[in-house]
């Protein structure tokens, strides 16, 4: 595996029409072919431009309140009596949640191209949520579209971005969860090209947003290398972090990628169980196709239809997964593992009482992986969780379930 | 000289354009498909595309999504759709069919495999909504190799540098999508569209088919008198929306709207050419 790690020159990748590997890429329709092909020459140019960069990186100290504390939860390594345990804390970003990051990298670049009009697509609503609060900061008009059945379990977003000013749109086509939100938020921006900009929420989609969100998301990663070698002189033995799209995974992953000693791992929802069909984990038990504008690892059936996914975590709930995990599992460089509803549930809780941090469903899943094999490890090693948003936002699915109507 | 080649010859020589009716496949349900694409060949198409269902029909609007639906319910894929195209064969060897759709399918059951297939069935041209030029080098050997034309897509964004790839790679026609938006949106303007068509032929010598907004006979007629082929396709299948139990009555109601286009479009291209 170390041979592999350190024969890939990482910063090539993705090639210059977005191949990781045989995955990523750009399948849409022609019509936005030019749109692309207009994103990515000014995300190119800008990302190099020192202007550009410095904004950036005010509005992720004065805005988001970057950079977010490693947090080292002894209580819980200690319980655990093994490896060290560290969270990245993009729980405390502006928003609650990672997105914000990514959100706030796009809509400068909206306003540079002249975009009046702010699209996005989202499942658990943080990305909503995210895209809805820098577009009322820029004054851009906003519309997000959600799926219905989204719309249900995350009520709270869906009234916190129409607070916003976003209008929500709610996606009745085919399963009325992400993945129709997002093919309704094409749809509209092959028909308002001219004055619209859409805003991806995850390293998917047709290139550059895979390489594009990736980048605005890289600074979770950035801090948490610079942050863990400041506090115990070392880098992390492993990192681990859900993976729905994949864009908190990629960002705190991307750095490390050139540290072969550090190990990741992604964990997918694995629902009510591998075996159930029942879940949203196109690494573990998916196959290559095509989606969405890249080639990656799909949900489907064995007529390239794609199936309906489940897990309790709206976010997670992603047939797809961002091209370049595709390529890194490919590759050996990450290692992609499931944790089901339950156990998501049980680390939920256990999080909750043992550090008085309430995470957001998606990460407890990694959260899950990692009180299953910390105790394996010796306690002068270390994981590093990326705690990718804080939880208020299902406390309503949560105390359902335990038969309390809030 | 392939089906679709040898039809544009006819249709140029006798002065018309190409009327080409699109439908799911499927759709309202997967026995009416073949004599369906019987009866709009009986009432005037030249060409047929035939939409192959997909879950997740990213550039099409309401009508053929739900269309998709409504053919993925009666678990109508990839597969049913080869079958039927060698069904409508046995009876029909002249009328070219293209199949329209997603690229998923067609990468699940393999490229080799589908192309072969296709080619066996009788599909003479296949156009994939999300694979541009860039993508396809594969799949577009394959198809040309079994005598398949690739088509692709033209869009009003597409770049002047866009274009002369997208030349390049296509065969037997090119389909230009006539305005911004998804299949079924408001209808075009066939003034605008002359000169879009003016700049493609400016390089390719292939027919040029329009599709994407022509919802009546008076559009349909309009874009005849411009454009070497004309695409309709929600107009089409918005009556099995309408219809759906009634096979008998849809089939009727698909036939009369391929049949008022076929009067329309011919008497305009028979008129002195009016200025659009």
């Amino acid at each position: 595996m170390s041979e592999v790690k350190e024969a890939v020159d990482w910063a090539a990748f993705p090639d210059t029409r977005g191949h990781f590997g045989p995955y990523g890429g750009r399948f849409v329709a022609e019509t936005l072919m030019g749109a692309l092909d207009e994103l990515q020459a000014i995300y190119e140019k800008y990302m190099q431009d020192p202007e550009f960069l410095a904004e950036l990186d005010t509005d992720f100290r004065q805005f988001v309140g970057r950079p977010t504390p490693l947090y080292h939860a002894e209580r819980l390594s200690r319980e655990l009596g093994g490896a060290q345990v560290y969270l990245k804390r993009e729980d405390l970003d502006h928003t609650g949640a990672h997105k914000v990051n990514n959100t706030i990298g796009q809509a400068l670049l909206a306003k540079r191209l002249g975009k009046t009009r702010i699209i996005a697509e989202t499942g658990a609503g943080q990305h909503g949520v995210a895209t809805a609060t820098v577009a009322a900061r820029l004054g851009l008009e906003c519309v997000v579209y959600m799926g219905a059945e989204d719309i249900q379990r995350q009520s709270p977003n869906v009234y916190r971005m129409r607070l916003l000013g976003a209008d929500v749109v709610a996606v009745q086509s085919g399963s009325r969860t992400l993945k129709d939100a997002l093919n309704e938020a094409m749809r509209d921006w092959v028909t308002n090209v001219d004055n619209t900009f859409y805003i991806i929420g995850t390293v998917a989609g047709p290139h550059p947003y895979p390489a594009m969100v990736r980048d605005f998301q890289s600074v979770i990663g950035r801090e948490a290398r610079a942050q863990h070698l400041e506090m115990t002189g070392r880098l992390p033995d492993a990192l681990v972090a859900c993976v729905g799209g994949g864009s908190n995974a990629i960002g705190l992953f991307h750095p490390f990628l050139g540290d072969p000693s550090v190990e990741m791992i992604g964990v997918e929802a694995g629902g009510e169980g591998i075996a159930t069909g029942r879940h949203s984990a196109p690494l573990c038990a998916g196959q290559p196709g095509v989606l969405h504008g890249n080639r990656t690892y799909l949900m489907e059936d064995d007529d390239g239809q794609i199936v309906a996914t489940h897990s309790i975590s709206a976010g997670l709930d992603y047939p797809g997964v961002g091209p370049e995990h595709a390529w890194l599992k490919d590759l050996g460089r990450a290692t992609y593992v499931s944790v089901t509803d339950e156990q998501a549930l049980r680390a939920f809780h256990r999080m909750t009482r043992t550090e008085g941090i309430i995470p957001a469903l998606e990460p407890s899943h990694a959260i899950a992986h990692v009180i299953d094999i910390a105790p394996r490890m010796r306690p002068d090693q270390s994981l590093v969780i990326n705690l990718s948003g804080r939880g208020d936002k299902d406390l309503n699915t949560i105390a359902k379930l335990e038969g309390i109507e809030l | 000289m392939s089906r679709i080649a040898r039809r544009f010859e006819e249709t140029r020589a006798s002065g018309r354009a190409a009327l080409i009716p699109f439908v799911t496949a499927g759709d309202p349900a997967p026995d009416v498909t073949v004599p369906l694409m019987h009866d709009l060949v009986d009432a005037g198409a030249d060409l047929l595309e035939l939409g192959v269902p997909f879950s997740d029909p990213m550039a099409d609007g309401p009508v053929i999504q739900l269309a998709c639906e409504r053919a993925l319910a009666h678990g109508t894929g990839l597969r049913h759709v080869l079958e039927m195209v060698r069904e409508f064969r046995q009876t029909d060897t002249d009328t070219p069919v293209v199949l329209m759709g997603y690229l998923n399918p067609v990468e699940r059951m393999g490229p080799e495999v589908f192309v072969n297939a296709a080619a066996q069935a009788g599909v003479d041209g296949v156009l994939m909504v999300d694979l541009p030029p860039e993508e396809c080098e594969d799949l577009a050997g394959l198809l040309e190799r079994a005598g398949i034309d690739p088509i692709f897509l033209v869009a009003p964004t597409t770049s002047a540098v866009r274009l002369q790839h997208v030349a390049a790679a296509a065969r037997g026609f090119i389909y230009y999508v006539s305005l911004k938006g998804v299949t079924g949106s408001q209808s075009l303007d066939p003034a605008i569209l002359g000169a879009r068509l003016e700049a493609i032929r400016a390089i390719s010598d292939l027919p040029l088919g329009v599709g994407f907004g022509i919802r009546d006979a008076a559009t349909a007629a309009a874009v005849a008198q411009v454009a070497d082929a004309v695409v309709v396709g929600s107009a089409i299948v918005r009556l099995a929306e309408q219809h759906p139990e009634a096979h008998g009555q849809f089939r009727a109601a698909a036939a009369a709207v391929v049949r008022e286009m076929r009067t329309a479009m011919d008497a305009a291209r028979t008129a002195t050419p009016a200025a659009v």
